[in-house]
């Protein structure tokens, strides 16, 4: 079996995390071709040749793989895939907007969000916001799947692969890329920090909701956000936590005014330990947090983040 | 310019679903159904271009079983023009979204909307996927997750909420935007409109008829609940909480 892998690529860098978490799981349908698609892939290319469990990298080059335009990719991965059994990307953004179009121009059935591969056909994906788990089998020739990455253990980075280049088909030309609103921070990235902070609506306030990132900073840990706070302005957009926002899996992940809506658990939930920080003991959170503190956020926050500062 | 909008009848986001004790499947019994909230931003969008006199036509579509027609006549008391129901029978209630695709490229064959609109995904089987793959079968542009959507001549300008902030893309008509929350407020159908919306042309026709082979791809073996996790302790503390913070840390 011979598996194309779609590698994490932003900024002209491989997502080291994201590609080798995506780069294990592939590896237990086959050998791994890892797929590079950048406007200058060099630097990425060289990260990706090292991640354990792949054979291969692919470089293709194409000035509009910059900002991951569906239409293009797309077509680029088609040409590929006669060549393998399954296509896999992580889940990220850019690989749900491109993979589910890949497989409906193969025309066989996507596969989004796998969390266990049994075997070459059989896979484990959450539905109903992770309430439920299903087992499903595919009977499609070449399976088209995005996995979880918050699911699989990234892979080493002892290997050697061999990269080879291939030619980006033309481009369709459908839609052009205008602008990217992309801040940079120098937090750990969400989906592979070992401990998340959150605030949700109750922390009341985009000024407020600095006393979240404080806490974060001080515990060198990555800030998420409920849609709540997200819709209100605290947050932007690309914190947000849960079943349509990312899926986080650290080895802490600390709730802050929260109530714990089964959508947001839908992205926290495989956290090792959860703590809640909410003034209502009532709030669904604490039952699924392992730590509960009932309690104003606005006095133990700031608390908090003072005595771990001057603890340091 | 005629906008074509898919929407989804879905269980309410409120209900808690259980999988069944025998691994079969979800409990659907009795639980409350509701449009896919995602659609419904998808439907709001459609009826403001209306509003602003971009779109002509609004046409909303589902494919599912009869009482689909509910969700129909939300759309159509929001403000949908019309509205289309392509039947599937009793035991295909779960169409997977290529087949969903397929049927409505073909609706779309007939209809010729400039725009289609859906939800980025249907709260149910979570699978975020027809919109794109309805884009790939028609070779149309798509943008996904867009919480602003422009129309300008001949051109749709989206900003999409990506993994690191926000992204602008500008996509050839025709197109197909899948939409996030984000977008916008839906609003609440008025008494008045509801009752309207009763004497609104809903079109039911029998998806077998486009001789598309639905049969699903993907067979669901077993369903089962996942690993339940328990409330732990309360803490008297932030001197407690923090011995946890760090033990939390060193375990792992
Ligand atoms: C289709 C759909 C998709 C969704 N997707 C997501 C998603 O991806 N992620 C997500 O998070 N939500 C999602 N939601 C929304 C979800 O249902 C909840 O509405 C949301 O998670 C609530 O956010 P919250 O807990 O911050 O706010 P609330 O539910 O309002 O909770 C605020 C909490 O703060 C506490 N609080 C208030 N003041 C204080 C204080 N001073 N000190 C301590 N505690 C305080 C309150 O006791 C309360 O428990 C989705 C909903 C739908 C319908």
């Amino acid at each position: 079996m011979a598996v194309l892998l779609i590698g994490a690529v932003a900024d002209g860098q491989l997502v080291l995390d994201t590609t080798a978490r995506a780069a294990a799981a592939a590896r237990q349908l086959g050998e791994v071709t890892l797929l590079i698609m950048s406007p200058n892939a060099d630097t990425a290319a060289a990260a990706a040749a090292e991640i354990d469990e792949v054979s291969n990298v692919l470089v293709c080059e194409h000035s509009s793989f910059g900002h991951d335009m569906a239409e293009a990719s797309a077509a680029a991965i088609v040409s590929l895939a006669p060549n393998y059994s399954h296509v896999v990307g992580p889940t990220t953004s850019a690989a749900k907007s491109i993979l589910p179009r890949v497989a409906a121009l193969l025309d066989v059935m996507l596969i989004s969000d796998v969390i266990r591969i049994h075997d070459q056909a059989t896979f484990d994906r959450p539905v109903y916001a992770g309430s439920a788990i299903q087992t499903i089998k595919s009977r499609d020739l070449v399976k088209v799947l995005t996995v979880r990455t918050s699911a699989f253990q990234a892979a080493g980075r002892n290997g050697v692969a061999e990269i080879e280049r291939v030619h980006a088909v033309e481009d369709p030309g459908l839609s052009e890329w205008i602008e990217d609103n992309i801040a940079v921070v120098d937090r750990p990235e969400l989906t592979s920090a070992r401990i998340v902070v959150s605030g949700g609506r109750g922390v009341g306030s985009q000024d407020s909701f600095s006393a979240i990132t404080r806490l974060a900073d001080s515990l060198g840990a990555a800030v998420g956000a409920s849609r709540a706070a997200v819709d209100a302005g605290y947050a932007p957009n690309d914190w947000q936590i849960g079943q349509t926002g990312k899926i986080v899996a650290p080895d802490v992940y600390v709730a802050i005014g929260i109530s714990g809506a089964i959508q947001h658990l839908a992205g926290m939930k495989d956290s090792k330990v959860i703590i809640a920080i909410n003034k209502d003991e009532e709030a669904p959170i604490f039952q699924i947090a392992d730590y509960g503190l009932v309690a104003d956020l606005f006095e133990v926050v700031p608390e908090l983040t003072e005595r771990l500062n001057g603890s340091r | 310019m005629k906008v074509l909008v898919a929407v989804k009848r879905v269980v309410d986001p409120s209900v808690r679903v259980r999988a069944k004790q025998d691994g079969s499947g979800v409990d659907l019994a009795n639980v409350k159904m509701s449009i896919n909230p995602f659609d419904e931003v998808a439907l709001e969008q459609a009826v403001r271009l209306k509003e602003a006199g971009v779109a002509s036509e609004v046409v909303a579509v589902s494919i599912g079983v009869r009482e689909a027609q509910e969700t129909l006549r939300t759309a159509l008391a929001m403000g949908a023009d019309r509205a289309i129901l392509l039947e599937v029978l009793e035991g295909q209630r779960d169409i997977e979204p290529l087949s969903v695709a397929k049927l409505l490229a073909a609706l779309v064959g007939q209809e010729q909307p400039r725009l289609v609109l859906v939800g980025k995904q249907a709260i149910d089987n979570d699978m975020n996927a027809t919109g794109q793959m309805l884009a790939g079968l028609l070779g149309w542009a798509q943008a996904t997750y867009a919480s602003k959507l422009e129309l300008a001549g001949d051109s749709a300008v989206t900003t999409q909420e990506v993994d690191g902030g926000l992204r602008k893309v500008k996509l050839k008509l025709p197109a197909v935007v899948s939409v996030d929350l984000r977008l916008n407020e839906p609003r609440y159908a008025s008494l008045m409109n509801i009752m309207k919306a009763k004497k609104k042309p809903l079109d039911v026709k029998s998806a077998a008829d486009f001789g598309i082979d639905v049969a699903p791809r993907l067979t669901v073996l077993k369903t089962y609940e996942p690993a339940g996790r328990k409330a732990g302790t309360k803490l008297a503390s932030v001197d407690d909480l923090i011995q946890k913070l760090k033990s939390g840390l060193e375990v792992s």
